[in-house]
C-alpha cells in the first residue's frame, strides 16, 4: 500500500513523515525519536505507551498513527516543560515511586492530565485515575503518594 | 484468543472521510469487501492485532462533524463518533440515565473512554459489552443509515450473537436514540470483574415504573451470562403490577438467575454467575426503586 504523509506536532515541535496505514501511534513515535513512549502490551491495558493528544488521553499502540493526523501530542518527556510535568517527575523521584521505572512515562502523563482537570483529588480518585496504568514494582503505594504530594502542594498555592 | 503480534500484520487502505454522503459512498463501493469501519478503534485494532481479523479497507468515522453531537431535548440523541468520556459528563445522563451513566463509568480506563463509542461497544456485540444492557432498558434505538436509505432498529433487536448483528456491508450506525423517561421511573446498572476497568464476569441494568406502592412495568437485562446481553421476562412477568415489597424483591431476584444460561469461562464460571445474578438483581432493583422515589 502507498504511504500516506502525516503531519502533527508532538512537545511543541512540527513533525511530518510518511507513513503506512498499519502503523500505530506508539511506533510512529519511537521511530521518529520519542523513545520515552513505552511498548509495553500493544493492546491498550497496560498504558506504559499513554501520550496525550488535544488535551486527552490515549493509549498510542490502539491508535494508528493516521488518526493523529494534525492534532497536538504531548509525551512524558515534553511534559518537563509544563510546570505541572516537572513537579511530577520531581514529586516521583522524591517519593521513590519508580522502582524498573517502565511504566512511569505513562503514569505521568495520565496523572499530569488527570490533575489538570482535577487539581485536588483525594487518594481514592488517584487510584481510580491510574486505573489504567499498571505497574509491576511498586505496588502503587508510592505512585499514589507522589502525585497526592503533588496535589496538596497545589492545595496550598490556592 | 491467538497471540498477540504487537503491530498490524497486514496491509489495509484508510480513508478519514469529512462528510456522512463520503463515508456512505464508500461503504457502497466496497461493500463486497472487508471493509471495517474505525470509530475508537480499542476493539477493532486489539482484534487486528490478536486474532488476525482480515481488513481491507479502513473508514475512520471520527472527523466527521454530523456524527459529532449530542441532543439533550425530548430524550438523547448521540452521534456515533462521540467518545464515552463526553457522554459520561453530560448532566442528563447522570441524572436521568444513571444506569447508562453508571455503564460507562465502569468500562476501562479514562484512556480508553476518550476514544470508545456507543456504536462500537454495540457493534462489537461482546456479550459483557457494558453499554448494551442500559440501551436495551432505556429502549434506545439505533438509527443505520446507507446509500438505500434508512431504519431504526431496537438495540435489542440489533444484536444476535457473539460478535453478531443485523448490520448490513453497506450500513453506517449514525446515532443512537435514547427516549425520554419520566420521572416515576428509576434505573440502576451493576457489574462484577476482578479488578475495576475489567471485562465484566456478568453486568445488569434494571429499569422500572412506579406507580404508588406498585411496579407499573418493569425491564431486567442481564449481559455476559447468554451469547448476547438478554432481558429475564419471567422475573419481570414476577414484577410487573405488583405491590412491591422486600419478598417480591428476592423472588424476582431469584427467578432471573434461574432464566438466564451462564457458562464457565476465563472470567468465571456458571455456578458462580447464576449466584451473583440473584444477589445483584435484588441489590439493583432495591437501588432502582429508590431511585424512583419508592420505599421499602
Amino acid at each position: 500500500m502507498e504511504d500516506y504523509i502525516v503531519e502533527l506536532t508532538v512537545n511543541g515541535e512540527r513533525i511530518s513523515s510518511p507513513v503506512k496505514p498499519e502503523e500505530s501511534l506508539l511506533k510512529f513515535l519511537r521511530r521518529n525519536g520519542f523513545t520515552e513512549v513505552k511498548c509495553g502490551c500493544e493492546k491498550g491495558e497496560c498504558g506504559t505507551c499513554t501520550v496525550i493528544i488535544n488535551k486527552k488521553t490515549v493509549k498510542s499502540c490502539i491508535m494508528l498513527a493516521l488518526q493523529a493526523r494534525g492534532k497536538e501530542i504531548w509525551t512524558a518527556k515534553g511534559l518537563e516543560k509544563q510546570e505541572l510535568g516537572r513537579k511530577l517527575q520531581e514529586s516521583f523521584v522524591n517519593t521513590g515511586a519508580i522502582q524498573c521505572g517502565f511504566c512511569t512515562p505513562g503514569i505521568i502523563v495520565t496523572a499530569k492530565n488527570y490533575l489538570d482537570q482535577n487539581p485536588i483529588p483525594d487518594k481514592g480518585e488517584i487510584k481510580k485515575a491510574i486505573s489504567g496504568n499498571l505497574c509491576r514494582c511498586t505496588g502503587y503505594k508510592k505512585i499514589v503518594d507522589a502525585i497526592y504530594a503533588v496535589a496538596v502542594e497545589n492545595q496550598k498555592s490556592i | 484468543m491467538s497471540t498477540n503480534t504487537k503491530i498490524l500484520t497486514q496491509e489495509f487502505e484508510y480513508f478519514a472521510p469529512k462528510t456522512l454522503e463520503e463515508t456512505l459512498g464508500l461503504l457502497c463501493k466496497y461493500k463486497d469487501k472487508n471493509t471495517k469501519i474505525l470509530a475508537g478503534g480499542t476493539d477493532l485494532l486489539v482484534k487486528m492485532k490478536t486474532i488476525n481479523l482480515n481488513v481491507d479497507y479502513l473508514i475512520n468515522i471520527k472527523d466527521i462533524s454530523e456524527l459529532n453531537f449530542i441532543n439533550t431535548d425530548g430524550g438523547l440523541k448521540i452521534g456515533a463518533a462521540v467518545p464515552l468520556s463526553h457522554i459520561e459528563r453530560v448532566g442528563k445522563v447522570k441524572e436521568k440515565y444513571p444506569a447508562l451513566y453508571e455503564g460507562i463509568k465502569s468500562m476501562a480506563a479514562i484512556a480508553i473512554r476518550n476514544m470508545a463509542t456507543i456504536p462500537g461497544n454495540i457493534c462489537n456485540a461482546s456479550p459483557a459489552g457494558d453499554t448494551i444492557p442500559p440501551l436495551i432498558v432505556y429502549s434506545a434505538e439505533l438509527k443505520l443509515v446507507s446509500k438505500r436509505g434508512e431504519r431504526t432498529v431496537q438495540v435489542e433487536d440489533f444484536i444476535t450473537g457473539v460478535g453478531k448483528t443485523i448490520i448490513k456491508a453497506d450500513e453506517l450506525v449514525t446515532q443512537v436514540n435514547i427516549p425520554e423517561i419520566n420521572n416515576n421511573s428509576g434505573s440502576a446498572f451493576s457489574k462484577k470483574s476482578r479488578v475495576k476497568a475489567d471485562i465484566a464476569k456478568i453486568n445488569l441494568a434494571i429499569w422500572l415504573e412506579r406507580d404508588g406502592n406498585f411496579c407499573k412495568y418493569c425491564k431486567i437485562v442481564l449481559g455476559s451470562v447468554f451469547i448476547k446481553a438478554v432481558r429475564a421476562k419471567k422475573a419481570e412477568d414476577l414484577l410487573r403490577e405488583q405491590i412491591v415489597n422486600d419478598d417480591l424483591f428476592i423472588k424476582v431476584a431469584k427467578k432471573a438467575s434461574e432464566e438466564i444460561k451462564p457458562i464457565d469461562d476465563v472470567r468465571s464460571i456458571a455456578e458462580y454467575r447464576t449466584d451473583l445474578a440473584q444477589v445483584m438483581v435484588e441489590d439493583s432493583l432495591k437501588l432502582a426503586w429508590g431511585r424512583a422515589g419508592g420505599e421499602l
